[in-house]
């Protein structure tokens, strides 16, 4: 294990992320919060002292960086960048637990949206946007902005890579350019531009702007921190339309926006993935605008709640304009598959990915035909190009694992003696980085009764979920720890 | 520079890292899968996987907007394909295609424009001629070429009984009486830049740049051995050994060339009237021996092992041959052939990629790229050769007044027809040629990267 060049990766992502506090620092000094405007410069100061001396200290590190690294490298920077995010909540006092403040950091980060607080509109503006920042660079991911802002370093450049895969989700990730830095400076102007989008359309709606840009923050990150108790509830239907529109967009797979930047108009709409991410969006708003009806007043109104609630989950957003868990129990259910099914690979959004339910699905069709035909040879294709044996593989793999995650938190949390429906959605919103389940942890509620285990248990799935699995399964190997494998 | 290289093999993940140390933009295309896989974890690049000679992956590689394609896949007649296929999509591509069977030469130098290729590559035939080249000057155990033929560096090895051996680099001039600039020094497997109090000890390997008149009197004030190569043995009978065999013929050079298998050497035999093929086990010490190796002046170990090439040049060196070549085909243990002494290693490989690199840096020229480039040492050391341009700094300033970035040297400044070893007061003008000689980890993009 090569700790040097992790401790400056280490450095390097505390380091941009003292960086990113200081508009939240300058907020705080606007508004005259000096309370919280202290926490963030104490922060700051301390932050980037450290990874200065960090960064030093491993500053003659050999470039020798392969998968168990970088898998490592994502892990653990997850795990100290929320800490330090984490700080500000603390010292500033208005979230004095630590184990509080972590799982909101956590939440931010991982773009879950699950929060502690009961009372949202007593933070101060700073705290609120602070923590509607972290949605955004959660979103795309901290180490892909650092590969696309830290200068390729001649030798070893390649490695990289690693830290690409590890963060982006999906089954497989590729470039849209040679230029790994292309690539990810590509993926963040995509997400820069569609967020100022979303900025201007809900400026338009008559937010100020220090709301516009919360929401926007926690609608591209597809997140779910609102900024008010009742999150989107209290905004125009405007405001809320213009929140599907962009949760939705942002659960796209970002390959798509590049494609069409270049022209390829065909090549995305024949794209699999995104018509089953379209088609399940719009089978479900159809069934849950059916079956939940004689909840509102008009027809308009069911189509525009439910529309808001199937992109608010299918995206993993988790923002709430209605309580569905007061809906019949049909549409809970749609709901409660709609969390586990997630939104499109390479997107910012998270749950199991459409891609790869779309890929087992064919895997599963063809293994059902080969079991009458035990001779024929068959391929699973995605997209008319065949699909490696070894990425199914894999994709059984992380079937497995997600489940056997969600199933021992699910023990784990039922500890504490919430009800069967609580625990279990608890679980499964944070996994799948959502944020409001059914029951005690619906919409209008929070997750602050649960234990202190269960909030480490929690915090842990969120992370999982976000970082697909196994960098922080492979955190609690022995063999990723040894000297040789 | 958009670049596509076609073919993952040795020469293609060689030119990979070497083209992405120079900041080109690599798409890899390979049929192997796996071999893909490992190539985008190790280096920055785009793969795609397919037939590099189809349409189909060709245009998946992006071929519309590449401005270079070079074909280094297994077989020749793909190389081809894949070079005319490309043209045929985008008519302003650049196209390299490595071309190794002999039967092809004449037909590609003739049809070059047939095939659209700007460039064929030819490691084997590359490996030969360099060898001749080594063959026809003993002594050195590298040699190169810069500004037209004027200057030139060459690689010697500091013997025991050498004049050379425990001298300060101060006073090397006076004993060689003529004027040499050693760049590196090899000791040990490290390559340094010396300085004046540097004392030269037995084994190592000094980098000389000089020009060839100066070069020619070293020789002889130096008393290395320079008669006349006139029996040459050649173990292993592919295809370096037939281009080599034909061009030491074509001189008049008694060959003798050693192959295992009889009907190759029946080939060989038919196709080399003038060489005395022999069929037999190279890596057998009696058997050399009783075919006289001890009467050859030179031995070149031109077998497919490795191993075999380097056991044979031991042995060869046991038996006081003046003058041993081998050929090398994996250039990752470096450090073993320095410790065993071979004398002079010949890489196809690694030639064919230096020839390859140089050739895409002349594509930049305009904008000031090297004129040609020269790897020693496995790459630890390069010799760039850069011609003064209207945008060079401190043209005219005397070269004491300069402060040059670490590890970067000049080593030769030639105008027009001359060539001269340049020393703290020389200057250069508009239009002459710089040998400039660093260590691999700084990369020359342009002449004015090496001022500080």
């Amino acid at each position: 294990m090569n700790y040097r060049i992790m401790g400056r990766f280490m450095s390097l992502i505390v380091l941009t992320e003292a960086i990113f506090m200081l508009p939240a620092w300058a907020i705080s000094v606007l508004y005259g919060e000096f309370e919280s405007a202290r926490a963030f410069a104490v922060t700051i100061a301390a932050t980037v002292i450290v990874s200065v001396l960090v960064y030093v200290c491993c500053k003659r590190a050999r470039i020798r960086f392969y998968a168990r690294e970088g898998l490592v490298c994502v892990g653990l920077g997850w795990l100290i960048m929320s800490f330090v995010g984490c700080l500000p909540f603390m010292i500033s006092g208005e979230i004095p637990e630590f184990i509080d403040a972590y799982f909101e950091t956590v939440s931010g980060f991982t773009t879950t949206g699950a929060s502690i607080l009961s009372d949202v509109e007593a933070m101060s503006k700073g705290m609120l946007y602070w923590r509607s920042f972290t949605h955004w660079l959660g979103g795309m991911g901290v180490l892909v902005f650092l590969l696309a802002i830290v200068p390729a370093s001649g030798k070893g450049s390649g490695f990289t890579m690693h830290l690409l895969r590890a963060e982006s989700p999906g089954p497989n990730v590729g470039k849209l350019v040679p230029r790994l830095r292309q690539t990810a400076g590509i993926l963040y102007l995509l997400y820069l531009v569609l967020t100022i989008l979303c900025f201007v359309f809900l400026l338009f709606g008559g937010m100020s702007p220090f709301e516009a840009i919360c929401t926007a923050y926690g609608t591209a990150g597809t997140g779910g921190f609102g900024i008010k108790n009742d999150s989107i509830a209290s905004y125009s239907v405007y405001i809320q339309n213009v929140c599907t529109v962009f949760m939705i967009l942002f659960g796209v797979n970002f390959t798509c926006y590049y494609l069409l930047l270049l022209g390829k108009v065909k090549e995305v709409f024949k794209d699999e993935e995104l018509r089953l991410y379209l088609g399940i969006i719009f089978a479900s708003i159809v069934l849950i605008s059916i079956n939940a009806r004689g909840m509102f007043s008009s027809l308009g109104e069911t189509v525009q709640q439910s529309a808001f609630q199937v992109a608010t989950i299918i995206t993993t957003t988790g923002f709430a304009t209605t309580d569905f868990d007061l809906w019949p129990t049909f549409s809970k259910a749609i709901l409660v598959i709609l969390m586990v099914c997630g939104a499109s690979a390479g997107s910012t959004g998270g749950g199991f990915k459409c891609g790869r339910i779309l890929l087992l699905f064919k895997a599963l069709k063809r293994d059902l035909r080969k079991t009458l035909n035990p001779q024929k040879i068959l391929v699973v294709r995605n997209n008319g190009q065949m699909v490696n044996e070894k990425v199914l593989d894999n994709l059984h793999t992380y079937l497995i694992a997600y489940v056997f995650i969600i199933l021992i938190s699910f023990l784990v949390v039922c500890l504490d003696g919430e009800s069967l429906t609580t625990s279990m959605t608890a679980v499964i919103s944070c996994v799948n980085n959502i944020g409001p389940g059914l029951d005690q942890v619906g919409p209008t509620s929070n997750y602050n009764m649960f234990s202190v285990w269960s909030k480490i248990v929690l915090i842990l799935d969120m992370l999982a979920g976000r970082l697909e699995i196994f960098p922080i399964m492979i955190l609690f190997s022995r063999n990723t720890w040894r000297k040789m494998v | 520079m958009k670049v596509i290289i076609a073919g993952a093999g040795k020469v293609g993940t060689m030119l990979t890292r070497k083209l992405l140390l120079e900041g080109y933009e690599i798409i890899l295309i390979d049929d192997d899968q796996q071999v893909l896989e490992v190539c985008t974890e190790r280096y920055d690049v785009m793969a795609v996987q397919g037939n590099c000679a189809s349409m189909e992956t060709l245009e998946q590689a992006n071929i519309k907007k590449a401005d270079l394609l070079i074909a280094v896949s297994g077989g020749d007649e793909y190389n081809l394909l894949c070079c005319m296929t490309a043209h045929g999509i985008n008519p302003n591509i650049h196209t390299i295609a490595r071309i190794r069977k002999p039967e092809y030469g004449e037909q590609i130098y003739k049809m070059q424009d047939v095939f659209a290729l700007s460039m064929t590559v030819n490691p084997e035939r590359q490996a030969a001629l360099e060898i001749d080249r080594l063959l026809k000057y003993p002594g050195f155990l590298r040699r190169d070429t810069f500004a037209r033929g004027r200057a030139e560096m060459v690689e010697l090895k500091i013997s025991e009984k050498s004049k050379l051996c425990n001298v300060a680099l101060n006073d090397l001039n006076g004993i060689i009486r003529s004027k040499v600039l050693v760049c590196a020094v090899r000791r040990n497997g490290i390559v340094s830049a010396p300085d004046g109090n540097f004392v030269l000890r037995e084994g190592d390997r000094i980098y000389v740049t000089a020009t060839s008149k100066e070069l020619t009197s070293m020789l002889k004030n130096t008393g290395i051995i320079t008669h006349k190569v006139k029996r040459v043995m050649l173990c292993g009978g592919g295809k370096v050994s037939f281009y080599l065999a034909q061009q030491l013929a074509k001189s008049g050079i008694d060959v003798h060339l050693i192959e295992k298998d009889m009907p190759r050497c029946i080939e060989l035999s038919n196709r080399l009237p003038e060489v005395s093929v022999i069929c037999g086990d190279a890596s057998n010490q009696n058997f050399l021996e009783s075919e006289g190796v001890e009467q050859c002046d030179a031995v070149v170990a031109l077998t497919s092992y490795d191993e075999m090439n380097m056991i044979i040049s031991l042995y060869a060196q046991n038996y006081n041959v003046e003058q041993v070549i081998t050929k090398v085909d994996h250039t990752d243990n470096s450090k073993i052939q320095d410790a065993l002494g071979l004398g002079s290693v010949i890489c196809p490989k690694e030639l064919c990629c230096n020839q390859i690199v140089r050739y895409v840096r002349a594509m930049e020229n305009t904008t000031g790229a090297a004129l040609s480039i020269h790897t020693f040492a496995d790459g630890q050391m390069e010799a760039l050769e850069f011609r003064v341009d209207d945008k060079t700094l401190h043209i005219g300033d005397p070269l004491k007044a300069l402060s040059l970035r670490k590890n970067v040297l000049i080593a030769c400044i030639s105008h027009g027809k001359v060539a001269e070893i340049p020393n703290g007061d020389s200057t250069f003008a508009l239009d002459d040629r710089l040998v400039v000689v660093t260590n691999g980890d700084v990369v020359l993009h342009q002449l004015n990267d090496i001022f500080a």
